[in-house]
């Protein structure tokens, strides 16, 4: 099969959503004659013209007036440029934009996805490092999703793109420059399914985003013990696939996540605690959450160091609680 | 000068009176505990949504406030689903979920009261772009307070409209007071319009107690606006008559103050004294009319009384599509 960057994947899902559905346009800062500050739109304006704009450093009018224009018939993109920057406009990302449908009783859609990009890169310290996606699992009327590979960045782009609620679509820094298989033709996940992407029995792994690299080495690690982990890449994170937890820790009897978002209320606790309720007796040993420390994104390399999920740690703390 | 078409005179004093009752008897109600919530009233404002209003028609977007039924009212809505909201019942616009302060009726191009301060001026920019992308002959106009003209919001919106020539009308309804706070205490010019110049934006400034000037001053907006010359700030000085919500216990302010703006600048009685005095409409017209908005308010009271509340079970309803 082919392989592409995941950078390319989501290019190719908004060229191909663009031709398909001429509503669809985008907003953000640096993204025409840069083309995006990662080159995730590099290109596009010379197919779409107009329909990828340059915006002024205006972060609530990016997100409000994409809120706008979809009340009014289009298909909004707005680029965060960095998901850190979200807070600027947070007030119409969750006083507007997710309550707008609801709160006036279903007389709207609101169709517009956010691309934020997140996560930690070369010491970019605590305004642009941020992994902040958990903030948003506390919203009701949003959809989240946090691809990890090439495949699945292409195709719940294009689930986000086709959907009728407001999504955020999480795209991290660094997985953006790396390949992964892509089959050619249509690619399409559907938002909130989950998927098994490795089998075991010992212990349910479960991780998104740039943190499936870091359970990929650890399930590697734990193999060398004997210990299969069965892991799953969550790709969906509101609604988040209950059924594919609940199937997978029922068999395994125990559960792990990693992200590389602060511990503290993060996915990782939503999602213990999830089980906890509705399959605490299938349960051989403690859940176990691993997420960054409570601070902010430290900027000097080895503080930042400290910061990032440690596989060695985390197989080592498994490792305690299947013994 | 304008002329003024008996029909076009029956309907801004329909509007406004409507507007009044409306509102009037949201009060007795509210003030009787059958309202739930907060209301926020329009009474003294009415000639600013009328005088807008009455320019545009269902394919033009309107971005409302706190203090939204009269907007809505202007725009067309249906008074009963508007009054049946505002009640918490399930035949209004939201079925029970937005209530006065998101009170919207999509169908006649009400895209929204906003209960944050200063939230609807991107969210209307967003629809005169989408507007301007469509091609389309219509415009979004955004009503708003002075005291939200301090909020970010306002300046990243007016900015980005006037970079981008985008349809949009911004019609400030200067009615003196920020929630309890005197404007000018906390604010850094007189007239709000002033600030259009900071983004190259040409502004007027209106009476916004007197229908005509209103109407007019948004008629100069408009034709700016309709020959793609990007958007237009329109001024409409005005005075807010009763508390900001209703309770307020109005500590800021004397009711001599508030008594002799209602007696003295009255949208409505300066409107009677006008077309009598003029002799455009009679007597006989205005109680008529009078009459006629009696009877809607009774309906959509009766209406919004014998409404049914929504479910418990309905409270999932229209959180996704």
């Amino acid at each position: 099969m082919r392989q592409i960057t995941f950078s390319q994947a989501t290019l190719e899902a908004m060229a191909e959503e663009m031709r398909r559905d001429e509503r669809i346009f985008v907003i953000g800062e640096d993204i025409v004659r840069q083309g995006g500050i990662f080159g995730q739109f590099k290109g596009l304006p010379d197919e779409f013209g107009d329909r990828i704009m340059d915006t002024p450093i205006s972060e609530t009018a990016i997100v409000g007036s994409c809120i706008g224009a979809a009340l009014a018939g289009m298909r909004p993109v707005a680029d965060m440029h960095f998901a850190d920057f979200m807070g600027v406009a947070m007030d119409e990302i969750f006083n507007q934009m997710a309550k707008i449908r609801y709160m006036f009783g279903g007389q709207t859609t609101v169709p517009m996805v956010i691309r934020a990009p997140d996560g930690l890169s070369l010491s970019a310290a605590a305004q642009h490092s941020q992994s902040i996606e958990a903030w948003f699992m506390n919203i009701p009327g949003l959809k989240v999703v946090s691809p990890s590979n090439p495949e699945d960045a292409k195709g719940l782009l294009k689930a986000a793109l086709r959907d009728d609620n407001p999504v955020i679509y999480f795209e991290n820094k660094i997985l953006y420059r790396e390949s992964g298989p892509v089959p050619d033709g249509e690619v399409f996940v559907p938002i909130g399914k989950a998927k098994v992407v490795k089998e075991g029995k010992d212990i349910t792994l479960i991780s998104y985003s740039i943190g499936m690299k870091t359970a990929y080495e650890v399930e590697k690690l734990l193999e060398k013990d004997g210990i299969e982990a069965e892991i799953i890449d969550l790709r969906t994170l509101v609604p988040y696939d209950r059924d594919t937890i609940l199937n997978s820790v029922k068999k395994t009897h125990r559960l792990a996540i990693v992200h590389e978002a602060v511990k503290q209320g993060g996915v990782g606790s939503e999602i213990a605690a999830f089980v906890a309720e509705e399959a605490i007796e299938y349960l051989d040993a403690p859940i176990l959450r691993f997420g960054a420390p409570f601070t902010p994104v430290p900027f000097s390399p080895p503080l930042e160091n400290e910061y990032r999920m440690k596989p060695n740690k985390i197989a080592e703390a498994i490792r305690k609680v299947i013994k | 000068m304008t002329v003024y078409n008996k029909e076009l005179l029956e309907k801004f004093y329909y509007t406004m009176v409507k507007i009044r009752k409306f509102e009037e008897t949201v009060e007795k109600y509210f003030l009787d505990g059958q309202i739930p919530g907060f209301v926020h009233l329009y009474i003294g404002e009415e000639a600013i949504a009328t005088g807008v209003c009455a320019s545009l028609t269902n394919e033009d977007y309107i971005q409302s406030t706190h203090r939204g039924h009269g907007h809505t009212i202007a725009k067309g809505a249906d008074i009963k689903r508007a009054m049946a909201e505002i009640f918490g019942k399930k035949t209004g616009f939201c079925k029970g979920k937005g209530g006065s302060m998101h009170i919207a009726d999509f169908s006649v191009g009400m895209l929204g009261a906003n209960g944050v301060v200063g939230g609807g001026f991107t969210i209307a920019t967003g629809a005169a772009l989408a507007i301007k992308k469509q091609k389309r002959d219509n415009v979004s106009v955004v009503f708003f307070g002075d005291g939200a003209s301090n909020r970010g919001t306002f300046h990243e919106a007016l900015n980005l409209a006037s970079a981008w020539k985008l349809p949009v009308i911004y019609v400030c309804e200067n009615n003196q007071w920020a929630s309890t706070t005197p404007y000018r205490t906390t604010t850094s010019v007189e007239d709000i319009s002033a600030r259009a110049a900071g983004y190259s934006m040409p502004s007027k400034i209106v009476d916004g107690n007197d229908v005509f000037d209103v109407y007019e001053g948004f008629q100069e907006a408009l034709a700016h606006v309709k020959a793609g010359k990007g958007p237009f700030f329109l001024e409409a000085k005005t005075y807010r008559i009763k508390g900001h919500f209703v309770g307020d216990p109005e500590l800021y302010r004397t009711k001599e103050e508030v008594q002799k703006v209602y007696e003295e600048n009255n949208p409505i009685t300066r409107f009677e004294q006008k077309v009598l005095k003029d002799n455009l409409l009679t007597e006989a017209d205005l109680e008529a009319i009078k009459n006629k908005v009696e009877n809607e308010i009774k309906e959509a009271l009766e209406f919004a009384l014998n409404s049914e509340y929504p479910e418990p079970s309905e409270i999932f309803d229209d959180l996704y599509v």
